[in-house]
């Protein structure tokens, strides 16, 4: 490296209560990963499998808060990352995971463990090592502050690119029509 | 004075000259000429109900709803500015939150008022915490279902069931926060009203409430209303239902 170039950014991403869609979707920058490549380096991310969260310039949060880990995690990033992204809708609003939020919790897991046809001597998993589930799912600017987001289900590969390149250059991101879309 | 009368009457909006003619409000001058006020319950068919705050402008220094200030010759009315806008935003906002506006699962996505005005506001995120609200689903009717989840209270059902259709098949029930949407049967259910398909109601809603059964998801995204046009350039940027 000559003392001209630039230090890379440091980048960590996560998925908590999502479908890992929205990380599918910053895979379909496609070619565009070794642009970026020359200018960040990953830190935790399910593309490094680092198990825990340095120091990093920016944090890339996909999913909303499910369970105890998910806040854990989001904690983590949030003590580490200078500037934290919501990616897709469940990170901004809850998504999909919170459509259940009208039921109860006793209520789904004895849907899904006892009631539902075919399970015999069904039981709910109870084992230490798995995170317990929250009451309710949230959006993680409810736990901790966020600095940009980036709507969708997925959000396009164009549309984290953009934000990407934005705030790599120093400008403040924004989605014009067409990348900005909740759906 | 007869030299004045000969003159259009006209008055400001963003620095454009917009005329007008007497009895029209801000926001049916604006749009006869062409020029966009982000709203919610004001649609042109019908009588104003300024419930949604959306249209808010600001007409000689003062905050008004535009869809039921009238125009005045030679007034100054300021709208797309920074203030106003994120005004409009942290309404849109709490109306998000408010309600469940699951958009991936919505036959209304891209087709949704709601959802068009918040993406040409640039709502981000929203801001404030979900309510989450618990509300009913009824799709008791053989031709439509309503979903509550998704209702803004903009009386537009209600003033097209009572203005237009003389039926009565919808009103707003309660007040404040709990507001909300009734119909009008002894048992709540829209089956048992005399609501059909033909009528204007089930044509008007700006969100995905009042949802017309077995067509939904028919338009591919990319070439849904607000897909191909911003609300602000659409063509017509009132509800396009079919």
């Amino acid at each position: 490296m000559n003392a001209s170039t630039k230090p890379k950014l440091r980048v960590a991403t996560a998925t908590l209560a999502g479908c890992f869609g929205c990380h599918m979707s910053f895979l379909d920058i496609d070619e565009r990963l070794f642009e970026l490549m020359e200018l960040v380096e990953f830190d935790r991310s399910p593309l490094t499998d680092i198990k825990h969260c340095g120091p990093c310039d920016i944090g890339i949060i996909e999913g909303g808060l499910c369970n105890a880990e998910n806040v854990h995690v989001l904690q983590e990033f949030r003590a580490n990352c200078r500037i934290l992204i919501a990616l897709g809708a469940c990170a901004v609003n809850g998504g999909l995971p919170a459509q259940r939020n009208h039921l109860s919790l006793a209520l789904i897991l004895e849907e899904v463990y006892h009631a539902q046809h075919g399970l015999v001597d069904g039981f709910i998993p109870n084992d230490p090592e798995l995170p317990l589930p929250l009451d309710k799912v949230h959006p993680i600017h409810e736990v901790v502050k966020i600095d940009y987001f980036i709507p969708g289900c997925p959000p396009s590969g164009d549309a984290i690119w953009k934000v990407l390149t934005d705030l790599l250059a120093g400008r403040e991101p924004q989605l014009g029509h067409g990348l900005l879309h909740y759906d | 004075m007869t030299e004045d009368s000969k003159i259009a009457a006209s008055f400001e909006l963003d620095g454009k000259t917009i005329p007008f003619t007497e009895g029209q409000t801000i926001i049916q001058a604006a749009m006869a000429a062409g020029e966009y006020i982000p709203h919610l319950c004001f649609n042109p068919e019908f009588k104003p109900h300024g419930s949604c705050k959306i249209c808010t402008v600001k007409a000689d220094g003062r905050q008004t709803a535009s869809c039921t200030s009238l125009a005045q010759p030679g007034m100054v009315v300021e709208s797309d500015t920074p203030a106003l806008n994120e005004e409009r935003r942290a309404l849109l906002q709490m109306l998000f939150v408010e309600g469940n506006h699951f958009c991936p699962s919505c036959e209304k996505s891209g087709n949704c008022q709601l959802q068009a005005t918040a993406y040409e506001l640039e709502m981000m995120s929203p801001h404030f915490d979900q309510f989450y609200p618990d509300r009913p689903l009824d799709a008791s009717h053989h031709e439509y279902l309503l979903d509550l989840n998704r209702c803004i209270l903009c009386s537009l059902c209600v003033r097209a069931s009572r203005d237009v259709d003389a039926k009565n098949v919808f009103a707003l029930a309660g007040r404040g926060i709990k507001t909300h949407l009734i119909v009008n049967a002894k048992s709540g259910r829209l089956a048992d009203t005399d609501f059909s398909g033909d009528d204007k109601a089930a044509h008007v809603c700006p969100v995905g409430v009042i949802i017309k059964k077995r067509v939904g998801f028919s338009v591919p995204i990319g070439q849904r209303s607000f897909d191909e046009h911003p609300i602000g350039a659409a063509p017509h940027p009132d509800n396009r239902d079919d």
